[in-house]
């Protein structure tokens, strides 16, 4: 896999503990915008980010990030924010501090390393309680200054490990519309989150892992429509659900077609969702039925986890 | 200038000058490391071991201001030279470069905070110097210091001899030989214990071991000193020691070293550990778990 300037690459990618499996055989590429990683606890999520951001060293294969490697720190760590899961601060350093020193190490004067942390510190909503000891703060607090640090120097490739735990519903909206904005910048955003609604709602792709393999990576939407062994859940709202289930229930691939307690909702599972398009397309134009709306049932991050990962796959 | 600008600026600003980038990065990590471990109470047990003799001293010269007998400044040159070559280079600096040098990377691996050092545009090496540089400044501060406070306590209850002997003999170059090889002491324990701490997870046994090695070197052959940071120290000490006791007896007696090649052999010796260290740090990995 050649790297590309605009890509993250994992090129066969493995990393083992002595002989404890990281993850194993990873190869996938990214494209900007906002990834997220999936996946139970100990499935390799954390790993991956690790080894993306150079914590630790694959065992096995490549990890290019915009072409470059974390073997080129200076290159590399201007262009990539990490916001670890690790809750631990150096000793007596307070909010502002622990901003400002960092970005000093880029290279930055004090008079831009001052800009860049205080405009961090109002991003991440920070700014009232900058000069405070990281020590006194409340676990959403330490969230959020982590996030900072991570955005301040401005990269193009934002790592965030469980970046929403901790946060009280309005910090949860605001940190979610950041990476939103953050994204829609052209820059990379990767995600790991067991909150599945919000990843589902903001995730331009999944990348799905268990026991240190991915289990399926793109589009969520493409995710679904390869996942074959679960019949796809397409909920239709008509004027006459009994002739529209009997219509579904004559072609092959329709495993089911369940009439909802409303009386006008047909919920059908079939195999091949076109097909069931091109029936329901038929239907409407001869004028059987007047369909009000069509949408999928399963097609979200949630349902494809349960899919291919299950309640074996342990606690998300 | 805008933030984006600023960024852009300071992004092409050190492409072509990285010498300077090295320099700001190694200043901003002596100044952070600094105040993170000087002015600490976790190193308080590093002030008592500094402080120690010079407590002692003074408590001394408190309570026989009145039994002052100017005819034993010699003798009490010979025991601050015991103070110095015995307690502070053997234990005290020895104990609390360790305690200082394998914090920097271990100390902050146990703690869960390297990452923060580690994802930052710095390279590795320029880590280990600023780090080893910060530790360097920490033990030699409080060290010159203890040594400046026991030649205080040792010389000032003798009154005008005491000046006189300072001032007016060979008090003022003792004092420099021993500020010199105190820093020297600082300097060559640190890349050590800075190395050790990246080649072990726990850096007590290895240092135990070198503890035991620089005990026992004065018996092995002249080459195998030349291994040993306490054979620079005692060349370039301006009192001499006597060596008593059992291991008199198999001590090696040495050809004496020129000043200028004991320094010179002690850096190139830090030197060497330093840039074994920059090599070992590449193998580092942040992986709190299995610390």
């Amino acid at each position: 896999m050649t790297p590309d300037n605009r890509q993250i690459v994992f090129d066969n990618v493995s990393k083992f503990y002595g002989e404890v499996l990281g993850v194993n055989k990873v190869n996938f590429s990214l494209e900007p915008g906002i990834t997220s990683l999936v996946g139970p606890n100990g499935s390799g999520k954390t790993t991956l980010m690790n080894l993306l951001t150079g914590l630790i060293k694959p065992s096995h294969g490549a990890i290019y990030v915009l072409g470059l490697t974390a073997q080129q720190p200076i290159e590399f760590f201007r262009q990539v924010g990490y916001c670890t899961q690790f809750d631990s601060f150096p000793p007596g350093t307070n909010g502002y501090d622990f901003i400002y020193w960092p970005l000093r190490l880029h290279g930055f004067g004090d008079d831009q390393a001052t800009k860049l942390t205080n405009e961090a510190l109002e991003r991440a909503g920070m700014a009232q309680v900058a000069r405070r000891k990281v020590a006194g703060y409340s676990k959403g607090m330490r969230q959020r200054i982590r996030l900072a640090q991570a955005i301040a120097h401005h990269p193009s490739v934002l790592v965030l490990d469980e970046p929403l735990n901790g946060l009280d519903p309005m910090a949860r909206a605001e940190s979610i519309a950041l990476f939103q904005a953050i994204a829609k910048q052209g820059m990379h955003v990767i995600i790991s989150s067991h909150i599945l609604e919000e990843v589902d709602r903001i995730s331009d792709r999944v990348v799905l892992m268990s026991s240190g393999y991915v289990v399926a990576e793109g589009q969520i939407k493409d995710v679904r429509r390869e996942v074959r062994d679960h019949p796809m859940q397409i909920l239709v709202r008509c004027s006459n659900a009994a002739k529209l289930a009997s219509a579904a229930f004559e072609l092959d691939h329709v495993v089911e077609a369940k009439i909802l307690t409303d009386g006008q909702s047909v919920l059908i599972r079939t195999r091949d969702a076109e097909q069931f398009s091109l029936l329901l397309n038929k239907i409407v134009s001869a004028g059987l039925v007047e369909v009000d709306a069509v949408a999928p049932a399963d097609d979200d991050v949630n349902s494809i986890y349960q899919y291919l990962i299950g309640s074996d796959g342990g606690p998300v | 200038m805008s933030i984006q600008g600023s960024v852009a600026r300071a992004q092409t600003t050190f492409k072509d000058q990285p010498w300077r980038l090295y320099a700001s990065q190694i200043a901003v990590l002596v100044r952070t490391e600094v105040r993170r471990n000087l002015f600490t109470r976790r190193r308080l047990w590093v002030y008592l071991l500094a402080l120690a003799p010079a407590l002692l001293l003074g408590a001394h010269s408190i309570f026989s201001r009145y039994h002052v007998d100017p005819g034993s400044i010699e003798d009490e040159t010979e025991v601050l030279a015991g103070i110095v070559q015995l307690y502070y280079f053997r234990l005290g600096i020895f104990f609390a470069c360790m305690g200082i040098f394998t914090w920097l990377f271990r100390g902050e691996m146990v703690a869960k905070t390297l990452h923060y050092q580690f994802l930052v545009p710095v390279r590795k090496e320029v880590l280990v110097v600023g780090k080893f540089l910060a530790g360097s400044v920490i033990s030699i501060a409080l060290f010159e210091a203890a040594v400046l406070a026991c030649f205080y306590f040792t010389y000032a209850r003798f009154g005008a001899a005491g000046t006189s002997y300072m001032f007016g003999g060979p008090g003022l170059a003792q004092l420099g030989a021993y500020l010199l090889t105190t820093a020297l002491a600082c300097l060559g324990y640190g890349a050590v214990f800075l190395a050790l701490s990246l080649l072990f997870k726990n850096p007590i046994i290895p240092g135990a071991m070198l503890l035991g090695w620089e005990t026992v070197a004065p018996i092995f052959p002249s080459w195998a000193q030349h291994l040993s940071v306490t054979f620079y120290l005692k060349h370039l000490c301006p009192v001499k020691v006597p060596v008593e006791g059992p291991m008199a007896i198999f001590t090696v007696v040495t050809e004496p070293v020129a000043p200028f090649i004991a320094v010179f052999g002690l850096l190139c010796l830090t030197v060497a550990i330093l840039a074994a260290s920059c090599f070992l740090i590449h193998r580092l990995e942040v992986t709190y778990t299995a610390e």
